[in-house]
């Protein structure tokens, strides 16, 4: 693959602020898309399609902190409250009105909970952002790789379906892709866990027949395609372990629902 | 021989009716023992939740046919009631068929729709048992579950025979009727050309041919005797039951969550305490309620998060009594799935022993008595708390809303910030939160680091 030719650019809040500019969105990358590798290529692939699309966006950059989730869902309150109100401090200060996120995690957060404690923004998810950019025609996906004829089995996260109800959004994006998508026994609001919610992903799993993520690799391999789609950070690692742990990496492969589009339009 | 019969109804009856008054008032001590929380509010969507949960059973037809099945179960139970009227209204004043002469035209429909009814609830509680016993469904088998061990499958073999046993004596007893009607004997003869023969016991009717007219006065008022003393023995035992969610299902929906289930619920008492850490204005006090301008009142504060029943809300506890053990929580959990030790249903069944072990010491002891044992630790493991992914698969299975998932994440936060009992890498995870705001240990200088990449090709 050849260097891009075009060049893409992250504001961020600081940049705006400094020109006297407010961005119509901010994107939350979350602790994921910030340091973990694999992650880092989803907020990426997000980036570049906002460019693409030409949206007036920008990210807090290194004034970002974990919103609290894994701290609080282990139990610890206090810590969850001092990341939260620190984060809504960096909000407010910039009047923030309009949130975007690849981190269902971070979604739920800043859409449910932090309102009790001052943080009052509309918070959207990613797979939410990109069905609003299809269905108003400003993502086609084409230029780019097909994927005409290909499986692509979607995981349902916790965090976005049960417990924010949000499982149509996801399965739109990838039908822009005019992939054959297939969906595993398991799905919506019946969907299996991959895991890690809940802090799980932080240490080792209590003693069981199995992991969670292999439970659920079997049943997205035997749907026979070769895409998993996710639309979380904790599942594109268990799923892409669960792989892993199958001998398969080869023959499957595991993508955020964003990675989809941005290879769908060559970005 | 008439006025005894009525004289014993009526004992029978008032006995029935102390007991069950000391039974509730016992459970509704029990659940005060909560920690109050107001689930009072937005009676409107409340009462339509109720409507569509429980007494809709919109739940329950996540899977039709058990869903239909439950259903004949359920409208048996609340139809059969209007029979169960006339049944007591029939014992007290000693009459017989009271309804019959009153609403003619009415009365042999009614008895034939119970009757079809009373045959559902038979067959399907056959079903239920073979369910049980020779399709060994998984989630209600105690040999893969261990909560199940002991009484709660006793419990469950109990009802489903005893409900066999009452609906048996139901039909039976309306044949028998039917026969001592035909042969025109006593005032079982006087309604002649008034009832018909009804819809299922007509072809029971051979059964009793061959019994003497004595006979089948005897069997016909043990059959009615067997089938109200079972029913009011049957009131009485499940305030002992899990079957009492048909009594407490219904509230238990009405009063259920209906925040959107990913939100955890706020701690006011900690948040004054983040406020004052990190300088801001102290805007709630630890009720919840905004500050007093003064704002120095020293206000209790409880523990943080729950070790035993008192420290969970009301609603928690009202959950755990209104558990009928049917398992979907826990045939949906990824961690007992996968084989861990934690079960969803556990959770709701350690918390209803908890409850009624102190229900039991204040039998003993007096009405404040307490022992030293709690729900955290002697009940509930760290084991099983730790293995929650927090994935709300059972708050979503349960026909009627209870969410295990709430208890769990109190408890937990009584492990780790009284106890400061959390596994080593968890609480690695909280120190570089707090240092690098972050779980990983990364500068969170670099956090912006990711940008630089954009512009470079993404290796696949």
């Amino acid at each position: 693959m050849t260097v891009n030719e075009k060049t893409y650019t992250v504001p961020t809040m600081a940049d705006m602020a400094a020109s006297g500019e407010a961005p119509e969105i901010l994107f939350w990358v979350g602790c994921a898309g910030s340091f973990d590798d694999r992650y880092k290529r989803v907020t990426i692939a997000f980036v570049r399609i906002l460019n693409h699309v030409g949206i007036k966006f920008a990210v807090l950059g290194p004034e970002e902190a974990c919103t609290g989730d894994p701290a609080r869902r282990a139990g610890n309150e206090f810590l969850f409250q001092m990341q939260a109100m620190s984060n809504i401090q960096v909000l407010n200060g910039y009047n923030v009105k309009k949130i975007v996120t690849a981190c269902p995690h971070c979604f739920n957060t800043l859409k449910n909970e932090y309102p009790e404690l001052g943080g009052n923004y509309e918070v959207i998810h990613h797979s939410q952002f990109l069905q609003g950019l299809i269905d108003e025609g400003r993502v086609k996906v084409e230029g780019g790789q097909s994927f005409k004829g290909r499986k692509i089995t979607f995981h349902d996260s916790c965090y976005l379906g049960r417990a924010n109800k949000v499982y149509e959004a996801p399965r739109e994006v990838l039908a822009a892709l005019d992939a054959d998508l297939v969906e595993m026994k398991r799905v919506r609001a019946n969907g299996l866990c991959c895991g890690a919610g809940g802090g799980q992903y932080f240490k080792e799993p209590e003693p069981g027949s199995k992991d969670v993520n292999v439970e659920r690799i079997e049943e997205a391999l035997a749907t026979g395609a070769d895409t998993i789609a996710v639309a979380c950070p904790f599942c594109m690692t268990m799923m892409s372990d669960g792989v892993k742990n199958k001998n398969r990496e080869d023959s499957v492969r595991v993508f955020d629902v964003s990675e989809l589009i941005a290879q769908g339009q060559g970005l | 021989m008439e006025i005894v019969q009525q004289i014993l109804f009526i004992a029978a009856l008032a006995a029935t009716a102390w007991f069950i008054t000391g039974r509730v008032k016992l459970i509704a001590k029990a659940i005060r023992l909560g920690r109050a929380e107001n689930r009072f509010d937005h009676a409107d969507e409340r009462l339509k939740t109720m409507l569509l949960v429980a007494f809709g059973q919109k739940k329950m037809f996540t899977n039709l046919l058990v869903g239909v099945m439950h259903f004949v179960i359920y409208a048996g139970f609340i139809i059969i009631n209007i029979e169960i009227l006339e049944i007591i209204l029939d014992g007290i004043l000693g009459t017989h068929r009271l309804f019959a002469p009153i609403i003619t035209p009415i009365y042999p429909v009614l008895i034939d729709v119970f009757e079809v009814l009373a045959f559902g609830v038979l067959a399907v509680c056959v079903v239920f048992l073979c369910r049980r016993f020779i399709a060994r469904v998984s989630r209600l088998q105690a040999s893969r579950h261990r909560e199940l061990r002991g009484w709660p499958i006793s419990d469950a073999t109990i009802i489903l025979t005893a409900e066999i046993v009452l609906m048996i004596a139901f039909l039976t007893w309306n044949a028998a009727d039917s026969v001592l009607r035909d042969r025109g004997v006593g005032h079982y003869g006087e309604l002649q050309g008034v009832v018909p023969d009804f819809l299922v016991s007509q072809y029971l009717k051979p059964l009793f041919t061959g019994f003497s007219d004595t006979a089948l006065v005897a069997y016909e008022r043990t059959a009615w005797w067997l089938h109200i003393l079972g029913i009011l023995a049957f009131a009485i035992y499940v305030t002992y039951s899990k079957h009492l969610h048909i009594a407490l299902g219904f509230p238990n929906v009405y009063f259920s969550d209906l925040q959107p289930k990913g939100e955890m619920q706020n701690m006011p008492e900690i948040t004054k305490e983040v406020q004052l850490a990190l300088g801001l204005p102290v805007t709630t006090e630890p009720d919840g309620s905004q500050a007093n301008d003064n704002g120095e009142q020293p206000a209790e504060i409880g523990r943080f998060g729950a070790k035993d029943v008192e420290d969970l809300k009301w609603i928690n506890l009202m959950n755990a009594y209104s558990c009928t053990e049917c398992g979907r929580c826990t045939a949906a959990c990824p961690a007992n799935i996968t084989g861990k030790k934690l079960s969803p249903r556990k959770i709701m069944m350690d918390t209803r022993d908890r409850l009624e072990d102190i229900q039991k010491g204040w039998k003993t002891n007096g009405p404040d008595y307490k022992d030293d044992k709690s729900l955290l630790g002697d009940y509930i493991t760290a084991e099983e708390l730790n293995a929650c992914t927090t994935c709300q698969a059972c708050v979503n299975a349960c026909p009627i809303n209870i969410n295990p998932l709430d208890i769990i994440l109190q408890l937990r936060r009584y492990r780790v910030m009284e106890e400061s009992e959390a596994p080593a890498s968890w609480n690695a995870m909280f120190s570089n939160i707090e240092n690098n705001m972050a779980p990983w240990k990364f500068s969170p200088s670099d956090r912006f680091n990711w940008a630089e990449q954009v512009n470079e090709p993404l290796t696949k």
